[in-house]
């Protein structure tokens, strides 16, 4: 049912439901506020969104007025609304007033400034000065994390963050203590609040009460070259936007991307960026004679080639770590194939996914936005507020509308939402696949239901059988219903595992060896040359590898650069320009925001300038070039920001996969939520955040930090 | 009058503005300050538990209320446990939220929120509420307020020596009409002067402390010295029965 009234002398219809504020935001019509958020609940405490209704005698609060709650006039004719009569005009300067009595005046030092609502919004709706003489409210900084400055003589009580802690991060350890003028925002007892999304009330604060401590007075935000890009953090590709100053990456903020992080991002992908300093591999190296020493890139090349030239190519690896691009991966896999290499991987972590089985088979079927159709929902082996913080916001929003019954498998972890547990490994999904667990009754039942299956399962020796007990419990699920509905997910943990899988950087033919089984051999000592690609999890402390020559190309001097022979040094996702699919199969790209450090390069010119040192040059010497070789391979990476929805007959030849499962728990592969990327462990921020919370865990208090 | 506040003195948890010169402030705005922000007493018992009956009461009390909304009882159970120990605790907080399924926060929230609750310890025999609303002041309750800061202790909520007194002032207690009043626990003394007042403090020292309602002898608000209208009405009921 739609309603009619009208605004400023157009008359619109709107949807039932409605508000004030949102039906002038149709008509184009620009609504001041500072607590409404359209992603938050209505809590209509700013007073700063009034307007005129005629024949109401007061100033109403559009935010918390729906349009159908507006009694309709006595003929019948919808009613009008102003926002620009000279008692909307009063009206808001007078809020705006009593805003800015207990207000300081610090704009000038003020972290916020220039991207503060509520200096934006006395500029435009605001009286010219302040009749008030009084002294001004004092109050105490708070500690609440260590990732938020507080400021609170600065707070206007606006409850956004009290609200985004409650409803999207789902921790409720934000409150308001006091009232009326002494209200404060504040955590119980001071404690600091250790979520992975708490950054983002920085962002919805519209003064400078909350600010980013690791920025906090490192620049203004009008000297940023603001570059809109994709996050690579996790493989949910977070649509960012990173601001440089220079050469160097200042600061990491969300964009809004409905479809996939709505308009949050976890805070490591927005604390990462002081990692993209630190540990960075600028030059190449070549180690002689046990040592590391500085080479030029000719040098470096010609011992890698040399190296690669030498070996048998049954004895040559290549595996490629979490956050390659796929240009570099296409790149490589033409090189590999080319001097006839076949142990190539893009599976560090062992997962069980395989192109063959179809694109179904790996990817987040129902897509992010998805989930809020679901009513029910299977997690099998994953913990997605660690593995995908973001998306397990979407959870939470999606489990606060209602109706939504989780069940998980695995670690019982706190997700946010209530679950219900229905046990620890394989025992427990062969029940519910076989049908007898009360649980298979829900999923059949619901009209949309989830089946997740995280690298906690499908990383696992017996991954293949669990991802068949998986599919077949999704199958099930989707027997006789919506054909449209995909129920069989994904969840991946590295933004470049989907390109990689698209691409077919997998063993090539029979008995050519996996990520595992390259290490094994290189340890046996049966393996002469390892590439590894930005590979930085790849276990080779064993001594036995020793006899193994590494080669690693990559942008931080972590695991992989410590064991390597010749290092590559390479551009990180922030200073190149590449391909990313995420898990639901999303194509996205990266833009350069800097300049790769030093003599770093893009990641594919490495791969192509290898190429001519081995005499198969590669038949690209542009990104353009380059990219329609890979769109001819991959046509689906040409569609950007697509997701085409991949046939199910993936599902059915996955739910064949059986074998024996083992008896052991899942585990999710993310230990530590703070340090899961080489860039991630090159972050003091990250560091200190991962610090903090093993010694939360511990149980020990924390003290305010300043 | 205008106050400057220069510094903010930290004492755990508690702030007190200190206010640049003693001379120019009304000693009752220097009140006002400190009154303003209310926190937890950085001192507090270890730990806190409702006595049998006061849990069986608990229970039934959350019991009212639907199935997934037990946190509607937070107000009658802090009230009942500020009763049992006589001020709000901060392990009576958590106490409560744990029962109710509520975060800290959010039943702290609560607690600071309105005055009645008594977040710092108050005398062990009385804590003296006075009411400082317009007819009450208007009536002379600045005369009980000063009796208050000369026997019990010169701040509101500060304990008095011997621990046994405290006194605060709060806004209208409803008995305009016999004002001015103070509150007691759960009973008001009304038609209070300076020197019943001070009966009514001696009374609680000494143990025996007086009759609740009006110290003048009056019922309730019936006019002093017997009805001032409708008297022929009166003789005539009075007839009739």
């Amino acid at each position: 049912m739609s309603k009619q009234i009208i605004i400023d002398g157009t008359l619109i219809e709107v949807a039932d439901g409605t508000t004030i504020l949102q039906a002038c935001e149709q008509t184009g019509i620009e609504i001041p506020r500072f607590c409404y958020h359209e992603r938050l609940s209505i809590a209509g405490n700013c007073r700063m969104c009034l307007v005129e209704v005629v024949g109401i005698g007061k100033p109403i609060a559009s935010c918390a007025m729906g349009v159908g709650d507006l009694p309709p006039n006595r003929d019948g004719s919808p009613r009008e609304v102003s926002t620009k009569s000279p008692l909307v005009k009063h009206a808001r300067e007078g809020v705006m007033e009593f805003l800015l009595i207990n207000h300081p005046l610090d704009c000038p030092i003020c972290d916020q400034g220039g991207e503060c609502d509520l200096q934006d919004q006395a500029m435009a709706f605001g009286f010219g000065g302040s009749r008030f003489v009084e002294n001004k409210r004092a109050v105490e900084e708070k500690y609440i994390g260590p990732l938020i400055k507080t400021f609170m003589n600065r707070c206007i009580h606006c409850t956004r963050c009290v609200r985004f802690m409650t409803e999207i991060a789902g921790v409720e350890e934000l409150g308001a203590i006091g009232r009326g003028e002494d209200m404060e925002i504040t955590t119980y007892l001071e404690h600091g609040i250790l979520t992975e999304m708490s950054a983002n009330v920085n962002d919805l604060c519209p003064v400078g009460a909350l600010t980013h401590r690791p920025w906090s007075y490192m620049a203004r935000p009008w000297e940023f070259e603001k570059t809109e890009s994709f996050d690579v953090m996790d493989a949910v590709g977070s649509a960012i936007r990173v601001d440089a100053r220079g050469r160097e990456v200042m600061r990491i903020l969300p964009r809004n991307n409905d479809d996939v992080n709505e308009e949050w991002i976890s805070d490591k992908t927005r604390h990462v960026s002081d990692g993209l300093r630190t540990q960075r591999l600028d030059r190449p190296y070549v180690r002689e004679d046990g040592k590391l020493r500085p080479a030029s890139w000719a040098e470096a090349l010609a011992a890698a080639a040399a190296k690669l030239k030498e070996a048998k190519p049954e004895r040559i690896g290549a595996i490629v770590g979490d956050l390659a691009g796929a240009e570099e991966m296409f790149a490589l896999r033409e090189l590999m194939t080319r001097i006839d290499v076949k142990n190539i991987d893009c599976r560090q972590d062992g997962a069980k996914l395989a192109p063959s089985l179809g694109r179904a088979s790996y990817l987040f079927n129902t897509t992010i936005a998805g989930i809020e159709q679901a009513d029910a929902l299977l997690l099998i082996g994953t913990n997605p507020r660690l593995e995908a913080a973001v998306f397990n916001a979407r959870i939470l929003k999606r489990w606060r509308t209602g109706g939504l019954k989780v069940g998980v498998i695995g670690e019982q972890a706190p997700l946010t939402y209530p679950y219900d547990y229905l046990g620890a490994g394989a025992k427990t999904l062969g029940e519910v696949a076989e049908g007898p667990h009360a649980f298979a009754k829900v999923l059949k039942d619901a009209e949309r239901s989830m089946v997740i299956i995280g690298a906690g399962a499908y990383a696992r020796a017996d991954g293949a059988a669990l991802l068949g007990l998986s599919a077949r419990i999704a199958l099930g699920a989707m027997e006789g219903k919506d054909a449209s509905w995909n129920g069989f997910n994904v969840l991946h943990t590295a933004a470049s595992r989907v390109a990689g899988l698209d691409l077919g950087f997998v063993p090539v033919g029979k008995g050519a060896l996996n990520a595992q089984d390259q290490v094994a051999a290189a340890v046996k000592g049966k393996l002469d040359v390892l590439y590894l690609l930005g590979a930085d999890e790849v276990d080779l402390a064993n001594k036995g590898s020793d006899s193994t020559f590494v080669i690693y190309q990559g942008t931080h001097g972590d695991a992989g650069a410590h064991r390597a022979d010749v290092i590559l040094p390479a551009a990180a996702y922030t200073e190149k320009s590449a391909t990313y699919v995420n898990t639901e199969g999303r194509v996205q790209f990266t833009k350069r925001a800097v300049f790769a450090p030093g003599e770093a390069k893009e990641d594919w010119a490495i791969v192509r300038a290898l190429s001519a040192h081995l005499d198969h040059t590669l038949p690209f010497d542009t990104l353009t070039t380059l990219r329609s070789a890979m769109y001819a391979v991959a046509p689906h990476l040409a569609r950007l920001d697509a997701v085409a929805p991949a046939d199910r007959k993936g599902i059915e030849s996955v739910a064949k996969l059986k074998g024996s499962t083992i008896d052991e728990p899942f585990v999710s592969p993310v230990r530590d939520f703070y340090l899961t990327n080489p860039i991630a462990r090159a972050s003091a921020v990250m560091a200190e955040m991962s610090a903090l919370k093993k010694s939360m865990n511990a149980g020990s208090r924390l003290s305010a930090a300043e | 009058m205008s106050v400057r506040c220069t510094k903010l003195e930290e004492t755990g948890w508690r702030t007190r503005a200190i206010v640049a010169s003693d001379a120019e402030v009304s000693p009752r705005f220097k009140e006002v300050l400190a009154l303003a922000v209310r926190r937890l007493c950085p001192e507090q018992p270890l730990r806190f538990e409702f006595t049998s009956g006061n849990l069986a009461w608990a229970k039934e009390t959350i019991a009212k209320y639907p199935p997934g909304k037990q946190a509607s009882a937070v107000i009658s159970l802090l009230w009942r446990a500020q009763e049992q120990k006589g001020w709000c605790t901060e392990p009576a907080i958590r106490a409560v939220a744990d029962m109710l399924g509520m975060a800290y926060i959010r039943v702290l929230e609560v607690a600071t929120f309105y005055t009645m609750f008594q977040l710092q310890p108050v005398g062990s025999t009385a804590h003296i509420q006075v009411c400082g609303t317009t007819p009450c002041m208007l009536r002379g309750s600045e005369a009980v307020l000063e009796i208050c800061k000369e026997r019990i202790a010169e701040n509101p909520h500060e304990l008095s020596r011997d621990g046994r007194f405290s006194w605060e002032e709060v806004e209208c207690l409803g008995c305009c009409a016999n004002a001015p009043v103070v509150l007691i626990a759960k009973d008001t003394y009304e038609d209070l002067n300076p020197e019943l007042f001070d009966k009514v403090l001696h009374g609680f020292e000494k143990g025996t402390p007086p009759k609740p309602g009006s110290q003048i002898g009056r019922q309730a608000s019936c006019p002093l010295g017997g009805p001032t209208t409708l008297k022929d009405m009166v003789r005539k009921n009075a007839a009739k029965v």
